[in-house]
């Protein structure tokens, strides 16, 4: 039991940096809201629904930005569709660089396209990190016969 | 030969008349003979002759007597002893046969004399029978022509024909020269020669009815014999010098239908008669025979039956004849009197709206009037103007709903609504007038009357207005307390209202509305009067109270179609009145009241927490923000579906939706575009799904091109819980939501 609490605790205390540093925001929480027993598992379904979109994402902006004459408005439609996602399940930073990348797009900017690319890889990185460690601190306490905390 | 010296004859010499007795003793012996064998011949051929031992005694004798002179043949000569002796037996024989038959026939004769008188007795006796069967048949044959000429008669209902047939059938049976009748006048003071036999055409003959002979046929009802020569009886000139017929006469009875009771035979005391006169036929010697005295005083009588039936016939008739003029009068009648209304009605549909057109118009004029700049002079002008004019509209108002309501042609338009409310309502409109004549106005609402009630609302507003009006009205200081409350069967049986049966059910309450007032009372017996349309009291009228005195009529009327009763109590004047009214309304179910089948109805100021059962569309080719969205609106316990692009939503959304999410800041979709094809889906319907575009917060929103192409509502992503919630519920309320960045 001693051990659940600290869990608990562990989770909160992670929880609340990552709000903090900004990675989530209250979209997250919104989305936690609306798990319940009729819907144990919606938060992790989205966010590997939110994994796999933006990984495909990624890739097809790599390969759209990697062509000779690059389609921007190709390259807008993509970024407008991981903003999309991203600010869906509250990924704050990931979709402020998105919001970024768009101008870009619009200016018709190359360098600063790539390098919003690069950003938005890093942002993804890190908060697909953050979101599994978060998940693996549910299971344990789950798995410890403990509930999650609101 | 010895001859006997017994018998010496006398003259010895004559033998001439010797021969002569001989001859005749031998015929006399002869007949003596025969005669008995014609005699048993004749008898035996008749069988019936009662005396046959006489007869035989008869026939001994006379042949004894026969044989007797049979054998004194011999006797003339000489003869023997034997022959003697012979004939004294005979004689002996014959002598005793012959006392015999004398002694017998002593008895004998007597009886068969008598035979004789029983023969002439029965003879007479036959006669008199022959007589008698004449007479019968005689009458037999009367009493056929009587019920002849009955059936004659009866046969018709037609009076000529009956009194015609009459004088012609009883000519032909009793073979009449002259037959008459007479029937009274008009005025009963004489006889009128009406119908004869022989004349087709009778002159109009009057007589005097105040004749002896008249009575004397009038007072008894046999057929009377009258002379030749009465007034009645001379009907034509005397033709021949010889003796007029005898003449008889016979009293009709006229009866009436008033005669006829119902247990009684008509009373005789009937004073009108009419005579019928007969004759015989001059020049023969008929006399009038009783039996034609019976059948004339028979067939009087039959004919008057006839005539009263025929009386009786033609008073149905007319009566009938009258009925039906009667009828065609009334139908007549009634078709004026419908065309009458429905041209009233026409004429009043027609006014109604011309006159208010007007009336309106002047009001709405003096009333901007009255806004802009005036003299003193012109604004009195100008105020007077809207004061009258406001009269007479309510008055063209009062008037066109009586009419209705007198024909019964108003029917109440019944809907739900606030009994509080409205009675805030009354209040509001009243306390600038109370206030302006310093009356304060007071309400009480009872805790248990219901919010909602099932009546027509407009029509109990115009009763309160009118009767908390008329409180204002009369009084010129105190206060005005309104009181509403429940009515519980015991204080809805009042003795004011005598024929009020409140019945109660379920889903009817019967609302009591008493408006007391410290004004100028009534007067005790005036109160009758109120309820009646343009009757004001002299002590109204004086007030110049400026009413139609329709107000409290209509009142009443409306009270009465609500199926209450209104009335008023005062204590007299200068003490107040109260005025009380019941009305029945109506208890809303709540069921009924949702127009959207899904959810109960939402007042203002609240969300629902759950949508149970909406049915949601969602269009969003992102599939995270997709999922996110689908989680959302299922927390909330929508039905979900999601399309990832505008042809699968097209080709998804179907009536069942009620409400479509659509993503419109999707690259390549154009959300207007979407919108305008949902609503092209279901132009046909009479209601498509609500439309909720979905945007992000850079977008820039028009709200006038969103309301154009049909949107209900947009909102900015992100979506939260509480949002969403909030959302369907102002879009599902008010069809309506946009939200701005």
């Amino acid at each position: 039991m001693d051990g659940v609490v600290q869990l608990q605790r562990q989770l909160l205390d992670y929880t609340t940096l990552l709000f903090q540093e900004g990675f989530l925001n209250d979209q997250f929480t919104q989305l936690q809201q609306l798990q319940d027993e009729t819907n144990p598992d919606f938060v992790v379904e989205v966010v590997s629904l939110f994994f796999e979109d933006s990984e495909r994402l990624l890739n097809e902006l790599a390969n759209t930005l990697d062509q000779q004459s690059i389609d921007f408005r190709k390259v807008d439609s993509h970024v407008h569709q991981l903003k999309g996602s991203s600010s869906s399940i509250g990924a704050q930073r990931v979709q402020n660089v998105c919001i970024a990348f768009r101008n870009f797009c619009d200016a018709q900017n190359t360098e600063g396209c790539l390098k919003c690319l690069q950003q938005v890889k890093n942002e993804y990185a890190l908060v697909k990190n953050k979101l599994e460690t978060l998940f693996q601190l549910e299971q344990q306490i789950l798995a410890a016969g403990g509930s999650i905390p609101m | 030969m010895e001859s006997c010296d017994c018998i010496d004859p006398p003259w010895p010499g004559d033998e001439l008349l010797m021969k002569y007795q001989y001859i005749s003793d031998f015929f006399i012996a002869l007949a003596y003979f025969s005669i008995p064998l014609e005699l048993i011949y004749f008898v035996k051929k008749s069988a019936v002759f009662p005396y046959r031992w006489v007869l035989v005694q008869f026939g001994a004798f006379i042949v004894l007597c026969g044989a007797t002179h049979l054998i004194n043949l011999w006797t003339f000569g000489m003869h023997s002893r034997n022959v003697e002796v012979v004939m004294t037996t005979a004689k002996v024989l014959t002598a005793v046969v012959s006392c015999v038959t004398a002694l017998m026939l002593v008895h004998i004769i007597p009886d068969l004399l008598s035979v004789k008188t029983r023969e002439l007795f029965l003879k007479n006796k036959a006669a008199e029978l022959d007589r008698e069967m004449g007479l019968i048949r005689t009458q037999e044959e009367t009493g056929r022509h009587v019920r002849m000429l009955t059936h004659e008669i009866r046969s018709t209902l037609d009076r000529h024909t009956i009194l015609k047939t009459t004088l012609i059938e009883l000519g032909r049976t009793l073979s009449l020269e002259e037959c008459a009748l007479w029937m009274p006048t008009r005025t009963g003071l004489e006889l009128q020669l009406s119908y004869t036999l022989r004349q087709q055409n009778p002159v109009g003959f009057t007589i005097p009815i105040q004749h002896p002979v008249i009575n004397q046929v009038f007072s008894s009802n046999r057929a009377v014999k009258i002379s030749p020569n009465c007034p009645v009886a001379r009907l034509r000139p005397l033709a021949g010098k010889y003796m007029p017929g005898e003449v008889v006469a016979v009293r009709v009875p006229l009866l009436h239908l008033s005669n006829f009771q119902i247990n009684d035979w008509p009373e005789l005391s009937t004073k009108r008669y009419a005579l019928m006169v007969l004759m015989l036929p001059s020049d023969s010697a008929r006399q009038w025979h009783v039996h034609e005295l019976e059948l004339v005083e028979v067939v009087a009588d039959q004919v008057a039956v006839a005539l009263s039936h025929a009386a009786i016939l033609e008073e149905s008739m007319r009566a009938r004849d009258l009925l039906m003029e009667q009828n065609v009068a009334l139908d007549i009648a009634r078709r004026e009197a419908e065309t009458a209304v429905r041209a009233r009605n026409d004429f009043l549909a027609v006014m109604n709206h011309e006159m208010r057109t007007p009336m309106h118009a002047i009001i709405a004029l003096s009333s901007l009037l009255q806004e802009t700049e005036l003299t003193p002079e012109q604004r009195l002008m100008v105020e007077a103007i809207l004061k009258s004019s406001s009269l007479l509209a309510t008055l063209i108002n009062d008037v066109l709903d009586l009419s209705r309501l007198e024909d019964g042609s108003l029917q109440l338009e019944n809907g739900t609504f606030n009994l509080h409310v409205l009675f805030r309502e009354v209040l509001n409109l009243i306390r600038p007038i109370a206030s302006v004549k310093k009356l304060f106005v007071s309400s009480s609402l009872a805790p248990d009357l219901p919010e909602f009630a099932v009546g027509d609302e407009k029509r109990l507003m115009q009763i309160m207005l009118n009767v908390v009006g008329n409180a204002v009205k009369f009084s010129n200081e105190g206060n005005i307390s309104i009181f509403a409350f429940i009515a519980k069967s015991e204080s809805l049986r009042d003795s004011r209202a005598p024929d009020f049966f409140p019945v109660h059910s379920d889903n009817h309450f019967y609302l009591r509305v008493q408006v007391k007032d410290s004004g100028s009372g009534i007067d005790p017996q005036d109160i009758s009067k109120l309820f009646t349309k343009f009757a004001q009291s002299q002590s109204l009228a004086a007030r110049n109270s400026g009413g139609s005195g329709l107000g409290l009529a209509i009142c009443k009327r409306f009270v009465n179609l609500m199926g209450g009763h209104i009335w008023i109590e005062s204590e007299g004047l200068g003490k107040g009145s109260t005025a009380v009214f019941i009305v029945k309304l109506g208890i809303p179910e709540y069921s009924n009241e949702s127009k959207l089948p899904f959810f109960p109805k939402v007042s203002a100021n609240h969300c629902q927490t759950n949508f149970p059962g909406l049915k949601v569309l969602v269009m969003d080719d992102n599939g995270v923000s997709r999922s996110v969205t689908k989680g959302l609106l299922v927390h909330l316990g929508c039905d979900v579906t999601t399309v990832g692009s505008a042809d699968d939503c097209l080709r998804v959304v179907s009536q069942e939706h009620n409400v479509v999410f659509l993503d419109v800041c999707m690259p390549g979709v154009d959300g207007y575009e979407v919108a305008i094809r949902i609503h092209e889906k279901f132009t046909k319907c009479h209601q498509g799904p609500l439309l909720v575009a979905l945007m992000g917060n850079t977008d820039r929103v028009t709200k006038e091109n969103y309301l154009r192409v049909g949107i209900n509502g947009v909102v900015l992503k992100p979506v939260s819980v509480d949002k969403m919630r909030s959302v369907l519920s102002e879009v599902l309320e008010h069809r309506f939501l946009f939200e701005t960045c």
